[in-house]
């Protein structure tokens, strides 16, 4: 019999429609998988074994009364911790969230159990998604299916160690600047960052507003622009979210041709610090896509150079506002209320007992950049400098249809490798950041194993805001036309 | 040695801003869908967004963004074509978020003026700015002696009112007294209330004052260091806090002593300030722009809409009202110092002929506010309740003096006038008949006073009608009464 685990999206959709397999095999498949491998991998933080079954028995009830099925129906999902379940324990990789069962769901929830899809349970992540490696979450590390001494990148590395791992075939992910891509690249999975707005914040726990975007996450193109499509669409719970229809995705991921497209090379995007197998195998990935009738060009986006550093003070701002509310009065984490204490001893000592040292970082580098007398030069200097990088995507945009880049300049770093270093932990997202401080559109598909270690890369594809279908065309065309030539790449993933 | 604050007032000019909050009359809170309901069950109004929970985002309502701008044209604001709200961040238990969620450097309404009149003279005082913001929650300190955080056992926190939309007018420091720091309060109450954005229930703490005051040398421009007294609740609240703050200062400064600029606490049994936390100490809000919202950008024509649908303000209203009811200039001064321009009007509307209603409420009813230390507003005694005594008088069932008693009854009981009228048994007695006996034992009673009258001596009848008004326990028609004593004593009528 087939492994329902090593099926695409798409195909457990079909074998569910056409009763090959009931919904809650394919569910109990995935959690037998689970069960098998997570102890190594430590990709979940909640298993929700019950509400997994009991929605695939509704899917298949459904089907039994001659219902319709939506596209995704049956189609077991890894929710990151960081988006709220109503009943279900939402942690966002953090002490201070610990046992904390939401009253209510985020909108993307709500969107997948709308459309049947099975939740299997919560990722792990870096605590409140700050972190490129998931080493910062308080519940221990997620480890790289590809080597399990790696990290699966971060801050969504149990949402791709998952898919990696083959325990879901579609994760959701949140990106504020490249913790969707970054991972997927890391992990040779696939993961898109839809236009800011695209994607309903509501009951996704805050890092920083103004960046955060909730995306797909799968081991295919198409599979992704499917559950693009689900989540996605304007909610007015949400007054940042775009009131505009959602880009076909999926059809552009069917139709997945670049012959005409203009395909833009950002050349800022390399030398230093870009290992030299994650170069090869960009390059290489360019040709590919030329070979297949995309005209390439070179452009210069200068700004980008001080993408990292504006970043590192918006964030910071905005996250030390939004993680005031941890404060031990209303839920989550209550420390020395003996009694004796004011309220305000009491949020200080937990506030400082449930955080972690980079959520820390963070909130006192943000109080600090939004303080009277430095807001100009820190804060009001970073807007300043978004918005040069937003007239350079605006520029890049005029002359080519996509950008593209490495989605990392290197490949899974070593467990432990850059804890100790935050600014080399920053570097990992040098080439995702943008995109968010612009809003645009941005995925991470395979291009390749790197040469001298053997492990994944990824190619990075940017488009202009709301044009989120041009990156899934582009991406899927190259994906079909490297698997044609190489292979699939998990096809190289150890089994574990 | 304490300066007084009349002795203060003849060196020191008072300078004097003011911050109000006004809670908006929209059915659900700023940004969320809860009910705004005064009085629910403690938590009951609440969601995970009021409540600060992880992951909720706020969705502006616009019903407050309507009704802000409505205020910001009544006070002759300009009005922002694009703004944004901000945070401004501080942990207080209180507050769900440990930000509240307002408007910084980019209020929705600025630069306007309110007119306030004021003993004779029309001060017209700057509006700086109208703002949107949303209100907290409201700490419950039990335990202690005070009611107050120190000393308290432990503290519960209501989130009912957290998200309630809240309006903050902020003046220039244009208000030179108490009494006119008081009529600006007065004014900008009745004007939220024209243009139909609160009810303004300020027992229910919906109009909530911060007043700024400091005191310069007559005479001098530069202004002296200010005393920030905050959540001062009542009309009458505003003036003592005022005064207060006039005679502290004075004695501080004539002491050679400076002024801390900080925070004070107004106590109303008391009519004392205390020292709250030192602007020194105070926070840093790190406002920032809120991302979680889009800007406000309110399409010109819409502005123009509302513009146009403003209803007649209070001011107008009063002029036009006056003029058509035949008081003087004068008379709406007094009733408007008084405070009680509105009751009148709304006597009249009621019922009553305007000279009535005006010597009615400016005279007994405005002495027996006085006599309680209350706004005539609150004495406990209706315009329509005036309008039904007007009627009583006219139609010669009660006698002036009695319609003092029937208003005493009222302040009593709390009976109606009609039922005041009857269980108190003050009915004016005319019929000529069950008259002529005390008429008669009257004429019997003083012979010379008759005499007199009977030798034209025609203005003593007063002394005989007198004695009828006694013998009857003042019941009796004073005219009908003077009427027969002519007839029996056998002269004419003047």
């Amino acid at each position: 019999m087939t492994d329902l685990t090593r099926l695409t999206a798409v195909e457990v959709a079909r074998v569910v429609r056409d009763g090959e397999a009931s919904a809650v095999d394919v569910a109990q498949a995935h959690l037998d998988r689970i069960a098998a491998v997570d102890d190594r991998v430590h990709a979940f933080l909640h298993v929700d074994t019950e509400g997994a079954l009991a929605a695939a028995r509704a899917v298949d009830e459904q089907r039994a009364a001659g219902e319709p099925l939506g596209p995704l129906a049956g189609v077991p999902l890894a929710l990151k911790d960081v988006f709220t379940t109503r009943g279900v324990p939402t942690t966002c990789g953090s002490k201070i969230l610990e046992g904390w069962r939401p009253p209510y769901d985020a909108t993307v929830t709500r969107r997948l159990k709308d459309a049947g899809i099975v939740i299997l349970g919560k990722t792990n992540m870096d605590e409140f998604a700050m972190g490129s490696s998931t080493e910062n979450s308080a519940y221990g590390p997620t480890r790289n299916p590809w080597d399990l001494d790696r990290i699966p990148g971060g801050s969504g590395g149990g949402s791709s160690a998952s898919l990696a791992a083959f325990m879901a075939p579609l994760a959701i992910g949140t990106d504020t600047g490249g913790s969707i891509r970054q991972p997927a690249a890391v992990t040779g999975t696939v993961g898109a960052k839809p236009t800011y707005g695209g994607v309903s914040r509501y009951g996704l726990v805050a890092l920083a507003s103004s960046l955060d975007q909730g995306g797909p996450c799968a081991r295919t193109v198409l599979d992704a622009a499917l559950l693009h499509e689900v989540i996605a669409g304007h909610d007015p719970l949400d007054s940042t979210s775009i009131d505009t229809p959602v880009p076909a995705v999926a059809d552009a991921a069917r139709r997945a041709d670049v012959a005409g497209m203009r395909v833009g090379v950002v050349r800022e995007f390399a030398g230093d610090g870009y290992q030299s197998g994650v170069q090869q195998r960009f390059t290489e990935a360019v040709d590919l896509l030329a070979s297949l009738g995309a005209d390439v060009v070179e452009v210069s986006c200068p700004h980008f150079d001080y993408a990292l550093a504006a970043y590192y003070l918006i964030l910071p701002s905005e996250c030390s506002s939004n993680l005031a509310r941890f404060d031990a009065m209303r839920f989550g984490l209550r420390v020395g209320d003996d009694g004796t204490r004011s309220a305000e001893e009491v949020m200080s000592l937990t506030r400082d007992d449930g955080f972690g040292d980079e959520v820390k970082r963070r909130i006192i580098l943000g109080t600090y950049a939004l303080s009277s007398g430095y807001y100009d030069a820190y804060y009001g200097q970073a807007q300043k400098v978004r918005t040069l990088i937003t007239d350079d995507f605006t520029a890049a945009f005029e002359r080519c249809d996509v950008l593209v880049s490495p989605t990392t300049p290197t490949t899974a770093f070593r467990i432990g490798e850059r804890v100790d270093d935050p600014l080399a932990m920053y570097l990992a997202d040098l080439c995702t950041i943008p995109s968010n401080l612009s809003g645009g559109a941005a995925m991470s598909v395979p291009c390749g194993l790197a040469p001298e270690d053997g492990l994944p890369v990824g190619l990075q594809v940017m488009a202009p805001a709301l044009a989120d279908d041009r990156m899934y065309r582009v991406a899927a065309a190259f994906e079909a036309a490297f698997a044609e030539r190489s292979g699939a790449i998990l096809e190289g993933v150890p089994a574990l | 040695m304490t300066v007084t604050v009349e002795d203060a007032l003849t060196r020191w000019q008072p300078v004097v801003g003011m911050e109000t909050h006004v809670e908006l009359g929209t059915r659900s809170k700023m940004f969320c869908g809860c009910a705004t309901e005064f009085g629910a069950e403690p938590n009951q109004q609440t969601c995970p967004v009021c409540l600060g929970l992880p992951g909720s985002l706020p969705v502006a309502n616009e019903a407050a963004i309507r009704y802000t701008i409505l205020i910001g044209l009544a006070l002759n604001c300009s009005i922002a074509s694009w703004c944004r709200f901000a945070r401004k961040n501080y942990f207080y238990p209180d507050m769900p978020k440990n930000y509240q969620i307002s408007q910084y450097d980019e209020p929705l309404c600025v630069d306007g003026w309110l007119d306030v009149q004021l003993g004779g003279e029309v001060h017209r005082i700057g509006i700086e700015r109208v703002h949107l913001e949303e209100d907290t929650g409201k700490s419950l300190h039990v335990g202690g002696a005070t009611g107050r955080i120190h000393g308290a056992d432990f503290s519960l926190v209501d989130y009912n009112r957290a998200g309630i939309p809240l309006v903050e007018i902020v003046t220039r420091p244009d208000i030179t007294s108490a009494a006119l720091a008081r009529a600006y309060v007065t004014e900008l109450r009745d004007l939220v209330r024209a243009v139909g954005a609160s009810d303004v229930k300020m027992e229910e703490g919906s109009l909530r004052c911060d007043v700024n005051v400091s005191l310069r040398p007559i005479d001098a421009s530069a202004l002296g260091t200010r005393a920030e007294v905050k959540n001062v609740n009542s009309l009458r609240s505003v003036e003592r806090a005022v005064r207060h703050e006039i005679g502290r200062q004075a004695t501080r400064l004539e002491a050679g002593e400076r002024i801390v600029q900080e925070t004070r606490h107004f106590h109303e049994d008391t009519g004392t300030t205390t020292s709250g936390r030192s602007k020194e100490e105070a926070q840093d809000y790190r406002y920032f722009p809120e991302p979680d919202l889009v800007p406000i950008a309110p399409d010109p024509a819409w502005v123009e809409e509302l513009r146009a649908s403003l209803p007649e303000l209070p001011a107008a209203r009063r002029q036009r009202l006056t003029a058509e009811l035949g008081l003087s200039d004068a008379d709406q001064l007094a009733m408007n110092n008084a405070g009680v321009l509105d009751l009148v009007l709304a006597a009249v509307e009621a019922g009553a002929p305007a000279a009535d209603a005006r010597n009615w409420w400016l005279g007994d009813l405005l002495a027996r506010s006085n006599a309680a230390d209350v706004d005539p507003a609150e004495l406990g005694i209706t315009p329509a309740q005036v309008a039904r005594v007007c009627a009583l008088v006219a139609d010669g069932t009660l006698t002036a003096t009695m319609a003092k008693d029937v208003f005493a009854g009222i302040l009593e009981t709390g009976d109606d006038p009609d039922t005041v009228v009857a269980t108190k048994g003050l009915r004016q007695v005319s019929d000529v008949g069950a008259l002529g006996t005390a008429v008669d034992d009257a004429i019997a009673a003083l012979p010379d006073v008759a005499q007199k009258i009977r030798d034209g001596k025609v203005a003593a009848v007063g002394a005989l009608v007198g004695a009828v008004m006694k013998s009857t326990r003042g019941q009796a028609n004073a005219g009908v009464v003077k009427e027969l004593v002519l007839q029996r004593l056998g002269v004419a009528p003047e």
